[in-house]
C-alpha cells in the first residue's frame, strides 16, 4: 500500500490505481473515482469507479483475447502462470502491505494470505496440461468408433472477486478460469480493491497477452448488472455476489444461459485445497467421434 | 573439424544446385561451455572422486577429442550413493507437494536458462546436431520437468488412489543418445512422487547429467536427493543390485534389460524398462508421399538414427515403391552430414567406435545376405566416428537387417500389398515400441493403429515427443510408460 510519507521525512510519490482493459491501464470513462481506506478508515488510494461502458469495454478486449489464448498450447499458458507467480513473488513485500491494509490483517497473517496466493498461482500453472488427462479420456463405445472428450474453454468469463480476499481470494478465483483457456473480466472487491489493481501490473509484466485479463474496480452491482445481461459472456462466477445480489445476477445470465457458479453459501475459506470444481465450471467437453475401419 | 563444402558427388541436378548456393559454415559457439579438465561423482550433494580413484575419458566423438576426465564409481561410491538418497528419502518424500513441486519449477527455469549451454555440451559429448540438441532435446527436458513438476502436489488425481506413496530410492541407469532427455524421464517423475534417485549417466556421455548435478545446487535442492555416478556396465550392475535400492529404471539394450530383470527377480523392487525397437514406418499407397518422405527421413536419420523407438524398417505400398524410394534418395542426397556443432548440419557423428562397428557389422551382414545397398553420397570427415546415411532394398524379413536393432542411420525396405500383410509384416518382430502409418484415409490409420502392437503409433507423422504423452514398447521393447499421467505410475504404489 502507499503511506504518504517514508521513514526519512521524505514524502512518498503516490501511486495513481487503474483499471486494466486490453492490456492497458486507463482510468474509467466516467471519470470516477471513489475513496479506498484502510480498516481504520484512514485514506488510501482514490480507485476508479468503472462503469457499464468500462465492463462492455474489457468484455470486447476478453473476446478479442480469447482466440489467441485458448488457441495457445497448455504448456504455454501455463508457463505464463507460472511467470505470474515469479512476478508477484518478486514483489511480495508489496503485496503483503496491501492485503494488511486493504483486509486490516497483521503482518503475519497478510504475508501468509500473499505467500498462499503466489503458490496457488504455481498450483493452477501446473494444471494446464494435465487436466485434460483428468477430465478427459478415451471412451470405448460399443462400435467401430474412436471416441475421445476433451475439456475446451467455455469463452469469456466475468468473475466477481470475494469481498473479503482480497489477493488470495482473488487469485483462487481467477486463475482457474484462465487455466483451462477462457478469457476474464474480473470485478474487484468493492472495498479492497488496491491488491487486485497492482495484481494488474504483474499480469501485465508476465506475457499474459493484453485483454485475456481485465480488471474493473467500483461498485460491485452497478459493474455486475451489465455483465450478468451481457450476450457476449458465456459465463459468470458470483464469489464476489452478497445478499440477493446473486440471485438477481443468475436470472440474468440465464437469458443467454451462461454458465453460473454460485457462490458459498458461508463465508468462503479461500486457504482450502481448491480442488477441481472452479476449473471444471468454465469447461465444455468436446467428444469426437471417428470411425475405425479399413 | 569438417567439410564444410561437403557437396553430393554425383552429378545429379541436386549437386549442380547444391554446388551454387553451397553453405558457408554456421558453427555454435563452443565458448558457452566451461569444460572442467576432470569431473567427480555427484553424491549426497558433493562432487567427490571415486574411492578406488580410477576415472575415464570421455570423448567428443566427432572428433575424438578428449573432453574430460570422469570419476569411475566402484561399488564402494554405489554403496555411497544409495546412503545419501535413502538418508534423504525421509525428508524429501515428507515435503508438501507444493514443495516439492517448486524445486522441480526452479530446475525446470534453470535448464531453460542454461539451454544453450546445455546443448552445445550435449552435441559436444554425444555428437549429435547442435539443431537437434537446441531444438529438440533441452526444450524437451525443460518441458519435462515443468510438466511433472505440477504432479507433485496433484498425486491424488493421478488415478492411483487418493493417497499413492512414493516407492524410496530409485536406481535408474540410461543410454547414451540422449543423455539429458533420457536423465529428465527418469529424474522428474521420480522426484514428483517423491522418491530419491542414484542415476547412473551412460559411459560415453556421462557430462550433461554432470552439469545437471550443478543445476540441482542452484535450485537449492536438498543434498542427497539427487546423485549421479559414472561409471560403466559394471557401475550400472552394482546399482541395480543393490539390496536398499527400492525401484529399478533402466533405457538402453533388450539384452540387457533381460539382465536386468534377472537380477531384480525375487525382490521387492519395481521395475521399469525401455528397451529397444525395430519400428515399421508404413506408407500406403495415397498417402501425401512428400509428406511420407520427410517422415521416414526423420524416422530413420534423425539422431543418427540411434534412437529406441526409430522407424527403422519402412514398410511400403507395392504399387507407391519406387515412386517413394526415388523421392527418398533425391532428398537423402541432400542431407548435410558433419561437424555436429554447425548450425546446417542434419546428420552428425555416431556415439562411439564401438557402435560404429556394430552399424558397420550389420550393414555389412544386409550386402552379404543379398539386399541392395545404396548411401547417400556424401563425403565424411576423416576424424570421429561416421556413417553416411544408408537405405538397403530388396530387404526380406529374413534378413537380420530386418530383424535386429541396428542403432544407427540405416533403414530396410521391405513391400507390402494388402494392409493385412502390412500389420503381419510390422508385427513379426520381438519388438514393440514404435510404428508409423502414412495414409489419408482416417478409418484406415485407426485400424491400423488397433492392430499394431507397439507402444507409440505416430500417423502422418513420426518422432513426435511430449511430456503429457506416454512412451514405451509391447513385447520385448520393455515395459512400463514413461511420460504422461501414465508415467507416475512407475514411481507410485497405489494407496
Amino acid at each position: 500500500m502507499s503511506t504518504p510519507e517514508t521513514s526519512r521525512g521524505r514524502l512518498a510519490v503516490l501511486k495513481t490505481y487503474k483499471l486494466y482493459v486490453g492490456g492497458k491501464f486507463p482510468r474509467s470513462e466516467s471519470g470516477r473515482v471513489y475513496e479506498v481506506t484502510d480498516g481504520k478508515g484512514q485514506w488510501l488510494a482514490n480507485a476508479p469507479l468503472a462503469s457499464r461502458k468500462d465492463a462492455r469495454d474489457a468484455v470486447v478486449a476478453a473476446r478479442k483475447a480469447f482466440g489467441g489464448w485458448s488457441g495457445a498450447t497448455a504448456y504455454n499458458r501455463g508457463q505464463i502462470l507460472y511467470r505470474i507467480a515469479e512476478m508477484l513473488e518478486g514483489r511480495r513485500e508489496q503485496f503483503a502491505a496491501e492485503v494488511a491494509a486493504a483486509e486490516g490483517l497483521s503482518k503475519a497473517k497478510a504475508q501468509a494470505a500473499t505467500d498462499a496466493a503466489i503458490d496457488r498461482w504455481v498450483w493452477y500453472a501446473g494444471w494446464s496440461d494435465k487436466l485434460a488427462q483428468v477430465v478427459g479420456g478415451a471412451n470405448p463405445v460399443a462400435g467401430p468408433f474412436f471416441n475421445l472428450s476433451t475439456p475446451e474453454p467455455t469463452g469469456v468469463v466475468a468473475v466477481l472477486a470475494p469481498q473479503r480476499s482480497s489477493l488470495l481470494g482473488l487469485v483462487s478465483v481467477l486463475a482457474p478460469v484462465l487455466v483451462g483457456g477462457n478469457t476474464a473480466v474480473v470485478v474487484t472487491s468493492r472495498d479492497a480493491p488496491l491488491p487486485a489493481l497492482s495484481l494488474a501490473e504483474v499480469l501485465a509484466t508476465s506475457d499474459l497477452p493484453g485483454g485475456v485479463v481485465g480488471v474493473l474496480s467500483g461498485d460491485t452491482a452497478e459493474i455486475a448488472r451489465p455483465l450478468a445481461a451481457h450476450q457476449d459472456v458465456n459465463a459468470i462466477d458470483l464469489a464476489g455476489a452478497e445478499g440477493g445480489l446473486a440471485a438477481e445476477l443468475e436470472a440474468a445470465a440465464a437469458e443467454n444461459l451462461k454458465r453460473v457458479l454460485r457462490p458459498t453459501a458461508g463465508p468462503a475459506d479461500w486457504t482450502a485445497d481448491p480442488g477441481l470444481e472452479r476449473m471444471t465450471a468454465f469447461l465444455e467437453t468436446k467428444t469426437v467421434w471417428h470411425p475405425v475401419g479399413a | 573439424m569438417t567439410d564444410n563444402d561437403t557437396t553430393p558427388q554425383d552429378p545429379s541436378a541436386t549437386a549442380a544446385a547444391s554446388q551454387l548456393f553451397a553453405y558457408a559454415p554456421a558453427p555454435e559457439s563452443r565458448a558457452v561451455v566451461d569444460l572442467a579438465p576432470s569431473y567427480g561423482l555427484f553424491v549426497d550433494g558433493e562432487f567427490r572422486e571415486a574411492a578406488a580413484g580410477k576415472v575415464f575419458k570421455t570423448l567428443s566423438p566427432a572428433t575424438e577429442e578428449v573432453l574430460a576426465e570422469v570419476a569411475h564409481a566402484g561399488e564402494e561410491d554405489v554403496e555411497a550413493a544409495v546412503r545419501a538418497a535413502r538418508a534423504a528419502f525421509g525428508p524429501w518424500s515428507a515435503l508438501p507437494g507444493t514443495e516439492r513441486a517448486k524445486y522441480l519449477f526452479r530446475i525446470a527455469r534453470v535448464i531453460q536458462e542454461r539451454s544453450r549451454e546445455l546443448a552445445v555440451l550435449e552435441t559436444l559429448d554425444n555428437g549429435k546436431p547442435i539443431r537437434e540438441s537446441r531444438d529438440a532435446d533441452l526444450p524437451l527436458v525443460a518441458a519435462h520437468f515443468f510438466y511433472y513438476a505440477g504432479w507433485a502436489d496433484k498425486l491424488s488425481w493421478a488415478g492411483l488412489g487418493p493417497d499413492p506413496r512414493p516407492l524410496g530410492v530409485a536406481a535408474q541407469v540410461i543410454p547414451w543418445n540422449f543423455p539429458l532427455l533420457m536423465l529428465a524421464w527418469k529424474i522428474a517423475p521420480a522426484l514428483a512422487a517423491g522418491n530419491t534417485v542414484v542415476l547412473k549417466p551412460a559411459e560415453t556421455t556421462p557430462l550433461s547429467a554432470l552439469f545437471f548435478a550443478d543445476i540441482c545446487r542452484q535450485a537449492g535442492l536438498p543434498k542427497g536427493v539427487v546423485n549421479i555416478v559414472t561409471g560403466d556396465g559394471a557401475t550400472g550392475a552394482a546399482l541395480v543390485a543393490h539390496p536398499d535400492v527400492n525401484k529399478v529404471a533402466f533405457t538402453g539394450s533388450t539384452a540387457v534389460g533381460r539382465q536386468i530383470a534377472r537380477t531384480v527377480a525375487g525382490t521387492d523392487k519395481r521395475l521399469t524398462l525401455e528397451l529397444g525397437g525395430k519400428g515399421a514406418n508404413i506408407v500406403f499407397e495415397d498417402a501425401p508421399l512428400d509428406q511420407a518422405v520427410e517422415g521416414i527421413v526423420g524416422g530413420i536419420f534423425f539422431n543418427q538414427g540411434q534412437v529406441c523407438c526409430a522407424g527403422s524398417r519402412l514398410l511400403v505400398q507395392e504399387s507407391v515403391h519406387d515412386e517413394v524410394l526415388d523421392a527418398l534418395k533425391r532428398r537423402l542426397a541432400t542431407l548435410r552430414v558433419g561437424d555436429p556443432l554447425d548450425k546446417n548440419t542434419d546428420v552428425g557423428a555416431i556415439n562411439s567406435a564401438e557402435q560404429l562397428a556394430r552399424i558397420t557389422e550389420l550393414a555389412d551382414a544386409g550386402e552379404a545376405e543379398g539386399a541392395a545397398r545404396w548411401s547417400a553420397p556424401c563425403a565424411l570427415p576423416s576424424e570421429g566416428y561416421w556413417f553416411a546415411p544408408t537405405v538397403f532394398t530388396d530387404v526380406s524379413q529374413a534378413h537380420r537387417i530386418a530383424r535386429e536393432e541396428i542403432f544407427g542411420p540405416v533403414l530396410s525396405v521391405l513391400t507390402f500389398r494388402t494392409p493385412d500383410e502390412a500389420v503381419a509384416k510390422a508385427n513379426n518382430t520381438p519388438y514393440g515400441l514404435s510404428a508409423g502409418i502414412w495414409t489419408e484415409k482416417g478409418s484406415r490409420i485407426l485400424k491400423m493403429a488397433n492392430r499394431l502392437r507397439a507402444g507409440v503409433v505416430w500417423a502422418n507423422t513420426f518422432n513426435k515427443f511430449d511430456p503429457t504423452s506416454p512412451f514405451g514398447g509391447y513385447k520385448e521393447s520393455g515395459y512400463g510408460r514413461e511420460g504422461g499421467r501414465h508415467g507416475l505410475e512407475a514411481y507410485l504404489e497405489h494407496a
